[in-house]
């Protein structure tokens, strides 16, 4: 058998010898040996650290925690020949000992509990986005009465930001829509041959759908988070604290230009989507179907009324609005943590694309009432 | 105590933001003691502590901690070093995704095989040492006062049973009373556990009353290092300004 490196157990003397490093290094040895030890029932038990030639606070809590066992089965115990600076440790940590039977148990909560505690959360967060959405829809209305707080260079500069910076990826976006949507339908057209309603086909469903859906979920993901993360970030910087405590509401300053930016932008970008919505389905027309531009432009304007264009614009503001303050909402909701930053942007954007696609159903069930 | 240098650092020179932060700056710990740091805004404490971490690494210079160049020690020999030492962060930088308990145990988890059970033990028993209550320990540390956040970030950085312990600016936005606490936590450490700490530090009954010596950074190099009470007589002008306002002879009159 090995012999022990760290515990020695006299039975004559009724001394245990501990000897070698006991710190935290060595502490799965030292417990596996600790375990491994025949230990006495009953009687006296000196422990005696001459031999110990380091000791940290790791060892001298499974000294202490050994020792305390030991004192639950009646056997007595006492330390002999610590150092000086053991002892003083060992004290140290003793005195702290009790304290370890107080970790309070989280019991995760059953499912009845956390479903009650969910639903209330969301009733509590609908109530706070009413109340915020009231809030900035007062102080909206104010500026009418202090036009002076009505910060133009910050709208434009949010204009920039979410809108013209956006123009190459929206761009490209659409295009790609563009051609995959005219693939799709050429292919139904020319078993008909019924191809040159390829026009009114990809008019109809870009100008009303696909433009105004597809520049907002772009601009939920690209534009909706950064409010949200941007906002966050503040708020636990205390900034929008300092601002309030300056008689300048986050509203005025932040919130506003921000909705308002992109009230201007969302729709000018359904109109850049449009176009090259159009120009690829356009390509693709003239490549897959053999219909030229110029036969496409042609039966474009004959066909597409400009209804559509305008129902697809109207839904923008709407989409535009919903993004803008959810996600202001939920960047001024973060709290505290790094954690709850991205938590709080992944809300804003899945909330955001959720209630577009929401409002969008909406319309299109208003507009087949009003038979448009 | 055998009178060694745990930390040795020769003709350390730093270039950051367009100008010589410190040049040929040489300092040494010993084994035991409590070095306190300080300096005016901008002499580089910071930047020499970031270094001594090999968060930044130096323009030349050698540092040497527990015997081994960090200047040229592979990723392996730093990574042993490191275990060997403990960091109080000035913002604490407790992980805010987890509670004390576990922002306490991660470093356990990360370095060490033990059971979860002897980890949460170790672990609790450290934020115990730290003076905060157990139930402290399922708290996340947004739910913490500045004074519990700084002891929880304590607590992990001793959970290693570290040699040595960096802290920077330790009593920094505590009220007198959480200040105390906290220098009188550190003499414990230093007491009972054997640490070598240093100290980053502009509060002036931290100097009196948790250091052995000081260390004054001024004009890129260590103006002078000794004990608080030979410092402040120190004839050098820049440590003679720092050490005339009234905080700081209000600190003297208290200690002396």
């Amino acid at each position: 058998m090995k012999e022990p490196l760290f515990l020695k157990f006299d039975a004559e003397g009724k001394q245990l010898l501990c000897q070698g490093e006991w710190t935290l290094a060595n502490l799965g040895n030292l417990q596996r040996e600790v375990k491994k030890a025949a230990w006495p029932r009953s009687g006296k038990l000196q422990i005696n650290g001459a031999g110990i030639s380091k000791m940290d606070s790791a060892g001298a809590w499974l000294i202490l925690t050994g020792s305390q066992q030991l004192e639950a089965q009646g056997v007595k115990t006492q330390w002999a020949a610590f150092s000086a600076q053991s002892e003083k440790l060992l004290d140290y940590v003793s005195k702290k000992m009790p304290g370890l039977a107080d970790l309070p148990t989280v019991t995760p909560p059953s499912w009845i509990t956390r479903l009650g505690k969910q639903t209330l959360q969301q009733l509590r967060e609908t109530q706070a986005y009413l109340h915020f959405l009231g809030k900035l829809t007062f102080e909206a209305l104010g500026l009418f009465f202090h036009p002076r707080q009505f910060r133009l260079s910050s709208i434009v500069n949010n204009i920039d930001k979410t809108g013209y910076r956006a123009l190459g990826i929206i761009a490209l976006l659409s295009f790609m829509i563009g051609v995959v949507i005219a693939y799709q339908m050429g292919f139904q057209l020319r078993n008909y041959g019924a191809n040159v309603f390829i026009v009114d086909l990809l008019g109809l469903s870009i100008l009303r759908e696909f433009g105004p859906l597809l520049s907002s979920i772009m601009v939920a993901g690209r534009t909706g988070s950064s409010f949200t993360a941007q906002l966050g970030i503040m708020k636990i910087n205390q900034e929008i604290d300092a601002l309030n405590t300056m008689g300048v509401t986050p509203g005025q300053l932040l919130l506003l230009p921000r909705i308002l930016g992109l009230l201007i932008t969302l729709p000018l970008l359904t109109v850049w989507a449009d176009i090259w919505g159009t120009i690829g389905g356009m390509l693709m027309a003239n490549n897959m179907l053999g219909v030229t531009p110029y036969d496409f432009l042609e039966r474009f304007q004959r066909e597409i009324p400009l209804r559509s264009l305008l129902i697809g614009l109207g839904k923008a503001p709407v989409f535009a609005l919903l993004i803008a303050s959810i996600g202001c909402f939920e960047g001024m909701q973060v709290e505290g943590s790094a954690e709850s930053v991205g938590t709080k942007t992944t809300r804003s954007v899945v909330l955001g694309i959720f209630f577009i696609i929401l409002a969008d159903a909406f319309f299109s069930i208003i507009f087949s009432k009003l038979r448009l | 105590m055998p009178d060694s240098a745990i930390i040795e650092i020769k003709d350390l020179s730093t270039y950051l933001g367009g100008h010589w932060v410190n040049k040929g700056l040489s300092l040494s710990v010993q084994r035991g003691e409590v070095l306190g740091v300080v300096g005016g805004s901008g002499a580089g404490k910071t930047t020499l502590l970031r270094e001594m971490l090999w968060l930044q690494k130096p323009q030349s210079g050698s540092i040497q901690i527990f015997g081994t160049e960090i200047t040229t020690a592979s990723a392996a020999t730093l990574l042993a070093l490191q275990r060997r030492w403990g960091v109080l962060f000035q913002s604490n930088a407790l992980f805010s995704s987890l509670t004390v308990l576990e922002n306490v145990a991660f470093p356990l988890k990360e370095h060490t095989t033990l059971s979860k059970k002897t980890i949460r033990e170790l672990a609790l028993l450290k934020i115990l040492l730290a003076g905060l209550p157990a139930d402290a320990a399922v708290k996340y540390p947004s739910e913490l006062s500045g004074g519990m956040q700084k002891r929880a970030a304590l607590a992990r950085a001793i959970v290693l049973d570290p040699e040595l312990l960096f802290l920077d600016e330790p009593t920094a936005g505590l009220d007198p009373n959480s200040a105390e606490g906290i220098d009188d936590l550190i003499l414990n450490f230093q007491a009972t556990m054997g640490l070598t700490i240093v100290i980053v530090t502009h509060d002036m009954d931290s100097l009196w009353h948790a250091t052995n010596r000081v260390a004054f950074l001024g004009e890129g190099k260590v103006l002078s290092v000794e004990p608080m009470a030979q410092l402040t007589a120190n004839p050098h002008p820049l440590i003679k300004q720092f050490f005339t306002g009234p905080r700081s002879r209000a600190a003297k009159g208290t200690y002396q």
